[in-house]
C-alpha cells in the first residue's frame, strides 16, 4: 500500500513493457478479416516500442531526478508506458508522446511522494502544517526543470563504482538502451533470470549505498566519468569481439555503445576523453564489416580488405580525435588509443601503416595507464616497425605474467612473431595453446588454422 | 540500423523563397534534439535541380542531361543518415521533423555483407 507502485504493480507493468515489443510480429501472422481495429492496435503498438525506446531514458532520468532511486523511477516510467499501451490504442497517439509519458508519470510520482511523505509523518508524528504546505510547493517546478543534465546524471549514476562491471553494464543497457532484460540476457549469452537478478541487485546496491542522483564535479567527476567511459567501452568491446559464442562481431552490441558515447559526446562536450573513446569506436567500428570472412570467420586487421572499411565512420572518427585534441592537453588513454586506430585508418594498404609512430602512441599510452596488454599491444608494433626478433623480446618478458596466464593473445603474437622468425614448430605449440585458450568458436578455428599453416609450410626467417 | 531519409520537398525544392528564420530556427531546434540522441550520422541540403545533371546509361552510351527536371515531387532536396534501432524508430523521429508540406522517404541501407 504505502511502497508506491508496489511488488505486484512492478511486475505487472514488467511484463507490459517486454510486451510491448513481442505484439508487433504475433498481431502481423493473425489470420486475415481481423478488421480494422486489430491492424490500428498493431501500429499502436509498434509506434509505441519504437516511442519507448527513444523517451525511455530520458523519462527515466526525469523521474530518477525527482525520486532519487533507479528503480522506483523505471517503475514509474512504465507505469506509464501500461497506461500508453492502454489509451493510444484506443485514443490514438498523441502528438507529444515524450511529453504525453512524462506527464502520466508525473503524476504518478507526486502521488508517490506525497504517500510517502505522509508515512514519514505517521512515522515520525511530525504533522508539521509547515511541511504539509511545503511539499505541493517543490514538487512541480522539481519535476519541470530543464531536464538538460538529467540524462547525465542517470549515465553516471548506472555506472557508479559501487557496482561491479557486470552490474553497471546491465543497469546502463536496462535504463539507458531501453533494453528488455531477455535482449541483454542473448546479448551477453547469460540466462535472463541471471541478467533479471543482476539488475535488481544493482539497484538495492546504489540504493543501500545512498547513491545520489547527481552529476558530480572536480576530482570526482573525473573518476566516475571513467568508470562511465568504461562501461561503454565494455560494451563495444563484447561486440567487437565476442569473448564467447558462436558469433565474432555483434554489431548491435557496438551499435548501441556507439550510440551512448555520442549522446555522453552532446551530453559533456569539454571532456577530452569522451570524445577519444567515441573516436576510438567509430574507428574500431568502420572495419566491423571488414573484419568477418565470408563463412563468419575473424580476419585480422593487416588482412582486411581496406576498401570495406566505413569512410564514414572513419570520417567521424577522426572529427572525434580532432575535438578531442583541440580541446588542449596531453591525450589521455581512448584518445591515444584513438590516434593509434587512425593511423591504421589513414594508412592504404597495410604497408604504408606508419609503425614507428604506432610504437610511440603506446609508450604514452603506457605511461598513462600501464596494463600487460598494452605492453602486449605495444610488443606487435614494436615487432612490425623494428623486426620481429624485438617484438618477441618484449612478449618473451611478459610470458611469466600472472594477468596473461590464460589470455589467448599472448601465445597468439608470440606465435606470430616465432613463425616471422622461421621458428615454425615453436610457432605452431603456440597457435595451438590459443586456440584452447578462447571460448569463441570462430577465433578457435582461426586459431587452429594458422597452427595447421605453420605445419604445412615453414615461413622463410 | 542505418536509415537514408530523403527530403521530398515538392516544389518548395526549387523555390527560390529562402526558409523564414523561424523555420530555421525549429529545423534546427529539431536536427540538435537528433544529433543529441545520437541519430544523426551525417546531413546535407542539395542545390536546386537547375543546377544539377544526370547522366543516362544505354549499353555502351552516356548521354547528359542539364536540369532543371520536370517531376518536382520526386526531387530530393536533402537528406539524412539516421543510426537508428528499427524502422519504426526511424519514423517516429521523422514525425517530429517541423514542416508542414512535401514527402520524406525512409529507406534502410544495406549493411554488413556476408554477416
Amino acid at each position: 500500500m504505502t511502497a508506491g507502485p508496489s511488488r505486484s504493480v512492478r511486475s505487472s507493468s514488467t511484463r507490459a513493457c517486454e510486451g510491448a515489443r513481442a505484439i508487433g510480429p504475433r498481431d502481423e501472422d493473425a489470420p486475415e478479416g481481423q478488421g480494422r481495429h486489430e491492424t490500428a492496435v498493431t501500429e499502436a503498438h509498434r509506434a509505441i516500442e519504437a516511442i519507448w525506446r527513444i523517451e525511455s531514458a530520458r523519462l527515466i532520468a526525469g523521474l530518477a531526478r525527482v525520486v532519487g532511486d533507479i528503480g522506483t523511477a523505471e517503475e514509474l516510467a512504465q507505469d506509464a508506458l501500461v497506461a500508453a499501451l492502454e489509451q493510444w490504442p484506443v485514443e490514438g497517439v498523441p502528438e507529444r508522446p515524450g511529453a504525453w509519458l512524462m506527464g502520466t508519470a508525473k503524476h504518478r510520482a507526486i502521488d508517490l511522494i506525497r504517500r510517502r511523505k505522509m508515512l514519514e509523518r505517521k512515522h515520525h508524528e511530525i504533522g508539521r502544517d509547515a511541511e504539509r504546505a511545503q511539499e505541493g510547493v517543490d514538487l512541480d517546478p522539481a519535476i519541470d526543470e530543464e531536464v538538460g543534465d538529467d540524462l547525465l546524471g542517470l549515465i553516471f549514476m548506472a555506472c557508479h563504482p559501487v557496482l561491479a562491471k557486470e552490474a553497471r553494464v546491465a543497469l546502463t543497457l536496462r535504463v539507458l538502451g531501453g533494453l528488455t532484460t531477455g535482449e541483454i540476457a542473448r546479448a551477453f549469452l547469460v540466462p535472463v533470470p541471471a541478467i533479471a537478478q543482476r539488475i535488481v541487485r544493482a539497484k538495492r546496491t546504489l540504493a543501500e549505498a545512498h547513491v545520489r542522483f547527481e552529476v558530480p564535479s572536480g576530482a570526482e567527476r573525473i573518476a566516475r566519468l571513467a568508470s562511465v567511459l568504461e562501461v561503454i567501452y565494455l560494451i563495444f568491446n563484447e561486440g567487437y569481439s565476442a569473448t564467447a559464442g558462436e558469433d565474432w562481431v555483434r554489431p548491435a552490441l557496438c551499435e548501441e555503445a556507439l550510440r551512448l558515447g555520442r549522446i555522453l559526446a552532446e551530453l559533456a562536450p569539454t571532456e577530452p576523453e569522451v570524445h577519444g573513446l567515441v573516436a576510438l569506436m567509430e574507428i574500431q567500428a568502420s572495419r566491423l564489416s571488414a573484419r568477418v570472412g565470408p563463412s563468419g570467420e575473424p580476419v585480422l586487421l593487416l588482412d582486411q580488405d581496406r576498401g570495406r572499411w566505413d569512410r564514414l565512420l572513419i570520417r567521424r572518427g577522426l572529427a572525434a580525435l580532432e575535438r578531442a585534441e583541440m580541446l588542449g592537453g596531453a591525450l589521455g588513454p581512448y584518445a591515444l588509443q584513438a590516434a593509434i586506430a587512425a593511423c591504421h585508418a589513414r594508412a592504404t594498404t597495410s604497408a604504408e601503416t606508419d609503425w614507428p609512430r604506432i610504437v610511440a602512441l603506446y609508450d604514452a599510452v603506457a605511461q598513462l595507464a600501464p596494463s600487460p596488454v598494452v605492453e602486449l599491444n605495444r610488443a606487435v608494433a614494436v615487432g612490425m616497425a623494428f623486426g620481429p626478433a624485438a617484438g618477441l623480446d618484449l612478449v618473451d618478458a611478459l610470458v611469466a605474467e600472472p594477468s596473461l596466464m590464460s589470455y589467448h593473445l599472448l601465445p597468439a603474437v608470440r606465435g606470430d612473431l616465432l613463425r616471422k622468425l622461421g621458428r615454425s614448430e615453436e610457432a605452431r605449440a603456440e597457435f595451438e595453446r590459443a586456440a584452447t585458450l578462447t571460448d569463441n568458436v570462430r577465433e578457435r578455428e582461426l586459431l587452429q588454422r594458422r597452427a595447421g599453416e605453420c605445419a604445412a609450410k615453414p615461413m622463410a626467417g | 540500423m542505418r536509415v537514408l531519409i530523403m527530403a521530398k520537398e515538392g516544389e518548395q525544392s526549387d523555390a527560390a523563397t529562402p526558409p523564414t528564420p523561424e523555420a530555421m530556427a525549429e529545423y534546427q531546434k529539431f536536427n540538435d534534439e537528433l544529433v543529441k540522441a545520437g541519430v544523426v550520422l551525417e546531413a546535407g541540403r542539395l542545390y536546386p535541380s537547375s543546377q544539377s545533371k544526370r547522366v543516362r546509361f544505354d549499353g555502351k552510351k552516356r548521354s547528359v542531361i542539364d536540369g532543371p527536371f520536370t517531376e518536382t515531387k520526386e526531387l530530393v532536396a536533402g537528406y539524412w543518415l539516421w543510426q537508428v534501432r528499427s524502422i519504426d524508430e526511424a519514423l517516429e523521429w521523422l514525425k517530429r521533423a517541423p514542416y508542414d508540406g512535401g514527402t520524406f522517404e525512409v529507406r534502410q541501407v544495406l549493411e554488413y555483407e556476408g554477416m
